[in-house]
């Protein structure tokens, strides 16, 4: 199993860069991912992040990215609520890159 | 994972052999060609063998000492187990029918994706052990011994044949080549040797319900968001039941349905057609997936995950149990549950409350697919249909390898995909029904490490969606199984783009006249409706 070290501290990525426990979650390590995918993070990209962390935390995983749509519109107004939007922020698609951000596991199955 | 190169590139295909002899030709392990190795929590959950961390990358994959002796005891339990086995390793006479039906074989030229020869892989080994002539005569006879090498290209091929069963319909005996890639998987399996594609899924599924571990809560909150939604475009408040005790019939489908775009349509539509039937169903948060990615790793697991819906069902105390749209589910419940988990007695033979149609093709199994149940009802006339309503919609009917090959389940799907659509468009014959191509990514090679390999072996059926796409300008591909929506959109929009997948309730409901509703303006998808213009917003209004 890969790691990757962030300021002094370890933690164990699977074979797609994944954080392997997302308990081990924090800024550092949620900005270091931003920089490997090449995303400079502003408040609009932290509210996704913060969104995903929240809805992992109450469901124990990865939300359908329509369930993301709605919630953002409703978070940051119904303009932002599109799934446009939300490839702005995150053009290698939100799911891949805004979840790898925020420590979550990759959904499995027939996605 | 790599950067996909583009169509042009990919479809470059060189249909040249190697100049070497296939036992000659070592394998290659091309990235973007095969998928991750099972992880060690995911063997562990299921108390499979060698649970370890392994990379298929490393040279080490971590193997007992005695691995050659694990795998050919397994090989000779699996022939004296399934005759069929057996028979398939003595009867192919190598006349090549099957050799250029696999989708594999057509998107990439690779000898070893050629049925016969995938088969051969196994084969060999057993004319070794088991035959008079390979034991004298060697590799003159096509035998060879087990070797690290054997098993590794084992595995690269035995997770580069999706169990479609295309081939076996071409050839003059029969030959199953799914049935050889089942027992070849199983014998990996002795060693650890899944993928985690596979192996995730169903670990979730052991201890979850579901492939994709979603629990209890989250299942409902998921249907309560289709509700909302389908409040906001017909206006109908629909209060479904879970888990419910005495319920007539018991409702399983595939967790994507639940959980993945655009299966999510498809769950809507479920939902709007009981409501408006006044069903008396439940669904479960237990048995919450009608999928098996047991069926991929090995019988006893696959046994193992279906145990559920039966144990389920008697918990409940339904009459009869209903199925959703799923492809390789219905293999197993078809072919499989009955024996491994049944007699299941305690159920009655389904009937449907609406046409009392008794549903003797399911007198035993006691579950009926969806669309079954839904073309019964279309022959009696119970449902108002407005199949104007999908007049954007120009169709086509992918066959999913499981429902059509495996279960005989041609004509319902069309008569229904007929009833709510006013366009509909096959595709060439020898794709479709029995002969049709897999999605290139079935039996749990559906993952995104290996979607080189997914492309190409979609390319076939996407070439056949593209002729009518551009013929007759489909622009939608129906199908009823799971993996398909998933799959299917991500090499058709590679391979064709301009044609969307959609499951086939999706439409029903699109269609589907319900008492009370508002004057729709929009689809499932919050698109407008052909002939009205616009709609203030393409979300969800808010409440
Ligand atoms: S079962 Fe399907 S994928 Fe496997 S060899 Fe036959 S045609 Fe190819
Ligand atoms: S069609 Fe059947 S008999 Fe002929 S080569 Fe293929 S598996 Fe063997």
């Amino acid at each position: 199993m890969a790691h990757v070290e962030v300021k002094g501290a370890k933690y164990e990525v699977d074979e797609d860069g994944f954080l392997v426990d997302p308990d081990e979650w924090n800024m550092d390590i949620a900005s270091y991912f931003a920089d490997v995918e090449g995303i400079a993070m502003t408040e609009a990209h932290w509210e996704v992040v913060n969104f995903l962390r929240d809805y992992f935390k109450q469901f124990n995983i990865a939300p359908m990215i329509k369930i993301l749509v709605k919630e953002i519109g409703k978070k940051m107004g119904p303009e932002k609520g599109n799934t446009k939007y939300l490839y702005q922020l995150y053009p290698g698609g939100p799911a891949k890159q805004a979840c790898k951000i925020a420590g979550l596991p990759k959904p499995t199955g027939c996605v | 994972m790599a950067k996909l190169p583009k169509p042009e590139e990919l479809g470059k295909i060189d249909y040249t052999p190697p100049s070497t002899g296939w036992m000659d030709t070592p394998v290659e392990f091309k990235p973007g060609y095969f998928c991750n190795a099972a992880k060690e929590k995911n063997l562990a959950g299921l108390h499979m063998p060698n649970a370890r961390t392994w990379s298929v990358k490393d040279e080490d994959w971590k193997l007992p000492d005695n691995w050659k002796e694990i795998i050919m005891e397994g090989l000779r339990e699996r022939l004296e187990k399934y005759r069929s086995l057996r028979i398939f390793m003595d009867i192919c006479v190598r006349c090549g029918a099957c050799a250029d039906k696999c989708h594999f074989f057509i998107g990439t030229g690779d000898p070893k994706n050629m049925p016969v020869l995938r088969a051969e892989l196994l084969r060999s080994v057993y004319r070794k052990e088991y035959t008079t002539a390979g034991k004298i005569l060697g590799k003159f006879a096509g035998a060879r011994e087990m070797t690290i090498d054997v098993l590794k290209e084992w595995w690269y091929y035995f997770f580069q044949c999706t169990e479609c069963r295309r081939c076996s319909v071409f050839c003059p005996y029969g030959i199953d080549q799914a049935e050889i890639t089942i027992v070849g998987r199983e014998l990996l399996n002795l060693l650890g040797l899944n993928i985690d594609w596979i192996m995730g899924p169903a670990n979730a599924c052991y201890h979850k319900g579901n492939h994709l571990g979603i629990e209890p809560h989250t299942f409902k909150s998921s249907i309560e968001f289709f509700l909302d939604d389908i409040k906001t475009i017909t206006g109908i408040d629909i209060e479904p039941s879970f888990n419910r005790k005495g319920a007539e019939i018991l409702f399983v489908t595939p967790s994507g349905d639940v959980f993945a775009d655009p299966g999510t349509y498809t769950a809507m539509g479920y939902l709007m057609l009981f409501h408006e039937l006044g069903l008396d169903y439940t669904w479960s948060t237990y048995a919450s997936e009608g999928g098996n990615f047991g069926f991929f790793t090995n019988n006893e697991l696959a046994k193992k995950l279906n145990a559920k819906i039966y144990a389920e069902a008697k918990r409940l105390g339904v009459k009869w149990i209903l199925g959703g749209e799923c492809g390789h589910m219905w293999r197993v419940l078809s072919q499989y549950m009955d024996t491994w988990n049944g007699p299941a007695d305690f159920l009655e033979v389904p009937k449907s409350p609406i046409t009392g149609t008794v549903f003797e093709n399911a007198r035993s199994m006691k579950m009926v697919h969806i669309t079954e149940f839904t073309a019964d009802l279309m022959k009696h006339n119970k449902l108002k249909l407005d199949p104007s309503r999908n007049d954007d919609v120009r169709l086509t009917w992918h066959d999913s390898c499981n429902t059509a090959r495996g279960m005989g389940l041609l004509e319902e799907p069309r008569y229904i995909a007929k009833q709510v659509c006013n366009n509909f468009f096959e595709m060439p014959e020898n794709t479709i029904r029995e002969k049709t191509f897999c999605c290139g990514s079935g039996s749990g090679l559906n993952a995104s490490e290996n979607m080189d390999m997914r492309l190409k072996g979609g390319l076939p059926r996407a070439n056949a969606v593209k002729y009518v796409h551009e013929k007759h300008g489909v622009n939608t591909v129906g199908n009823v199984c799971a993996i398909d929506r998933a799959t299917l959109t991500t090499a058709i929009d590679y391979w064709s783009p301009g044609v969307r997948v959609s499951g086939l309730h999706e439409l029903v409901a699109n269609a589907l006249v319900m008492k009370g509703e508002k004057t729709r303006r929009t689809n499932l998808r919050f698109e407008p409706l052909p002939g009205v213009e616009q709609v203030d917003d393409d979300q969800p209004e808010e409440e």
